[in-house]
């Protein structure tokens, strides 16, 4: 099936030579950082992870996305889902790849890596993640690819494939609620340590991993001549939607506890976030900008995604929609959750975090290979479509 | 949806939950406490005095009577105090004697032992009419070997652990440097080689006897593991010779001397809401 992605007009090979700079530029710097350690990053003593975990945080939860197409088509067998849920799946597995590579590159001893299963330590919740995290790209490499080859050879795929789909589901789960538990379970960093951040996460990444398949169906619908069919991008709409308003919800929750309960430490943080901290007569705001524009965002694709004109009349208002969520999402959960977590520190001092060009640009390289890998991986995926049709 | 289907379902969901939630759950039996309110005995004056300094060092209730040693330390502010350039004496020692490099940028700085504010280092006491002394004076923190260490639980690669002394140590050779346990630590008592620490070293005045570190991993205070392991008492409370501004020993042990004098001071330590219980405690 492979051979599928050999071939292809000229934009798709641009796409991919684009991405591919990127790339390259992410791997010279990324031999920079290997040479010199991550004092080429903006990270400190005081903001020990930077945007290489934010972007992992926020990773996990467009690959867990995945499952608002799973569950429905498999579970609920509803087959407006059909043509689209291919898509989720390997969605999953480039994000997946992503978060692996983010953890990489923010390792300070890289080469000591299988040092998590050499010397396990089965209280340690980094050990849970990188179970479920490699377990569920296996998953998803495993289903995509034995259902893709039993619909390119026009017969049912095989039985035992629906004991992993099954099981992919509560897998996609528990990457994103793991993922939580690395930082709700830690004493003494007020802002994460909140029973909420797990379903505060499955809510964000329901919603942006299904904006981020919109979009890419638009797409597909324009350059590839692969239609998902408009019922279920409207379905998947009402999804986005709704999880998107329960993130929210859980933000409120949120604000009211910190707010309302007055306890300083709760507050703090989110003052940081959104409105500006200050300290010793300094105002330290280096993150409200961003944090501003997630709910400016929020609000821009919630009414976009709810008024019926621009949702169900016009695929550029629901692209555009989506892109506001997904961008918004990534604000808040790739940028402020986890930067501002560290704000301010346990002795109450404050450190501002600014990513060096260096950090970004390995940054951008990851991120733009995950979109290689996807490009390919869909590529295969139409092909096979394709063929069949003809 | 066929019953076959949900049953199985059924079985995925709960097993995926016993394996997040089990170990946690089956700590606590095992261990048979409720630990968060055994262990925040530290601070209370039960009526005899001999359960009082039970729970004050092990913070154990009866039952889990204290086996081996737990080191600890006792600081005592009020000497400090009156001798500002002790501590500067006493962080210097330190990284003299631990080969801790000195970088100017904030953002590379690593540290064992520090001076710090008083509000900085008790951020939970109430900092309203301060009286004079407290306002002036610093405080010396560094990593308070806690008996139920976060940095320990969240280090994937048992990287650092707690030894049967009670000290929390690190493996450097180990380390991935992932900073989990930066994260956790809730002292901010754990530094990150963010750059190959021997350009902070001047290699012609290292101590030969204690190893440099390398880039990507995190180190901390040790409790100069390397030098009790020798008899000798850590660095610090060398320096303070004979001030006795700083007292080591076991906390397991009701005749040694830091136990007289938890039990003739009242002391406090950092964040005990946090639920560590840590191994340093302050005389103010």
């Amino acid at each position: 099936m492979f051979e599928k992605a050999l071939k292809g007009n000229k934009y798709y090979w641009m796409w991919l030579a684009f991405l591919g700079i990127f790339m390259a530029i992410a791997a010279f710097c990324y031999v920079r950082q290997f040479n010199y350690g991550l004092g080429l990053t903006g990270m400190s003593r005081d903001v020990s992870w930077g945007l290489y975990i934010s972007q992992f945080t926020f990773l996990v939860g467009v690959a867990a996305g995945g499952v608002m197409l799973v569950l429905p088509y498999y579970v609920h067998n509803y087959k407006t889902f059909g043509r689209i849920t291919i898509l989720g799946e390997f969605l999953a597995i480039s994000a997946l790849l992503m978060c692996l590579s983010f953890i990489v590159v923010d390792l300070g001893q890289p080469m000591r890596m299988l040092n998590v299963i050499l010397h396990a330590q089965p209280r340690s919740m980094l050990f849970y993640d990188m179970i479920v995290l490699n377990g569920y790209l296996f998953l998803n490499i495993l289903c995509g690819w034995v259902i893709l080859t039993a619909e390119r050879k026009e017969v049912k795929p095989p039985k035992w494939i629906y004991f992993f789909v099954y099981l992919s589901i509560p897998f996609a789960v528990s990457i994103h609620t793991v993922t939580a538990m690395l930082y709700c379970g830690l004493p003494g960093r007020h802002f994460w340590l909140s029973a909420i951040v797990a379903p505060r996460f499955l809510a964000s990444a329901f919603a942006a991993g299904p904006a981020l398949i919109v979009v890419v169906a638009l797409i597909l619908k324009r350059v590839a001549n692969f239609d998902v069919g408009k019922k279920a991008l409207d379905k998947l709409a009402t999804i986005i939607l709704y999880a998107a308003l329960t993130n929210m919800f859980f933000v409120g929750l949120e604000f009211f506890v910190a707010y309302y309960s007055n306890i300083p430490g709760h507050i703090h943080t989110i003052e940081y976030l959104f409105f500006g901290l200050e300290h010793d007569g300094h105002v330290y705001n280096n993150l409200v900008p961003f944090m501003r524009m997630f709910v400016l965002l929020f609000v821009v694709g919630v009414a976009l995604l709810s008024i019926p004109y621009t949702r169900r009349q016009s695929d550029f208002w629901l692209g555009v929609g989506c892109t506001a969520l997904f961008i918004s999402l990534w604000l808040d959960k790739g940028i402020g959750f986890v930067l501002g977590g560290f704000v301010p520190n346990p002795l109450g001092e404050i450190t501002e975090y600014y990513p060096t060009a260096n950090e970004i640009f390995i940054a951008l390289g990851i991120w733009a290979m995950g979109f290689f890998v996807l490009t390919i991986l869909y590529k295969i995926a139409i092909g096979v479509e394709h063929e069949i049709e003809a | 949806m066929d019953t076959k289907r949900r049953n199985f379902l059924k079985i995925a969901g709960a097993t995926t939950l016993a394996g997040l939630g089990g170990p946690a759950v089956v700590e606590r039996l095992v261990s048979g406490t409720s630990p968060a309110q055994a262990r925040a005995a530290h601070g209370e004056h039960p009526a005899s005095p001999g359960a009082k300094t039970h729970s004050a060092a092990s913070g154990h209730e009866e039952k889990n009577a204290p086996t081996g040693r737990r080191l600890g330390m006792v600081v005592d502010l009020r000497k400090l105090r009156k001798q500002p350039e002790l501590m500067e004496k006493i962080v210097h020692a330190c990284h003299a004697e631990h080969n801790v490099p000195h970088f100017p940028n904030k953002k590379d700085e690593i540290k064992w032992i520090w001076r710090t504010e008083f509000d900085k280092a008790f951020a939970e006491h109430s900092d309203y009419y301060k009286d004079r002394m407290t306002k002036a004076g610093d405080v010396l923190v560094f990593c308070n070997h806690c008996d139920e260490p976060p940095c320990v639980k969240a280090c994937p690669t048992r990287a650092t652990f707690k030894t049967k002394d009670g000290i929390v140590a690190m493996d450097y050779h180990r380390c991935i440097g992932c900073r989990f346990c930066m994260a956790a630590c809730p002292y901010g008592s754990r530094s990150f080689n963010w750059r190959d620490p021997r350009a902070g070293l001047d290699m012609n005045h290292i101590n030969r006897h204690f190893p440099t570190r390398m880039r990507g991993v995190v180190e901390k205070c040790n409790f100069c593991a390397e030098r009790v392991g020798l008899g000798k008492p850590p660095k610090c409370v060398e320096v303070c010779g004979s001030t006795r501004a700083m007292i080591f020993g076991d906390l397991n042990d009701p005749d040694s001397e830091i136990r007289k004098v938890l039990r003739d001071n009242f002391t406090i330590q950092r964040k005990p809401s946090a639920g560590t219980h840590p191994s340093v405690f302050y005389i103010v």
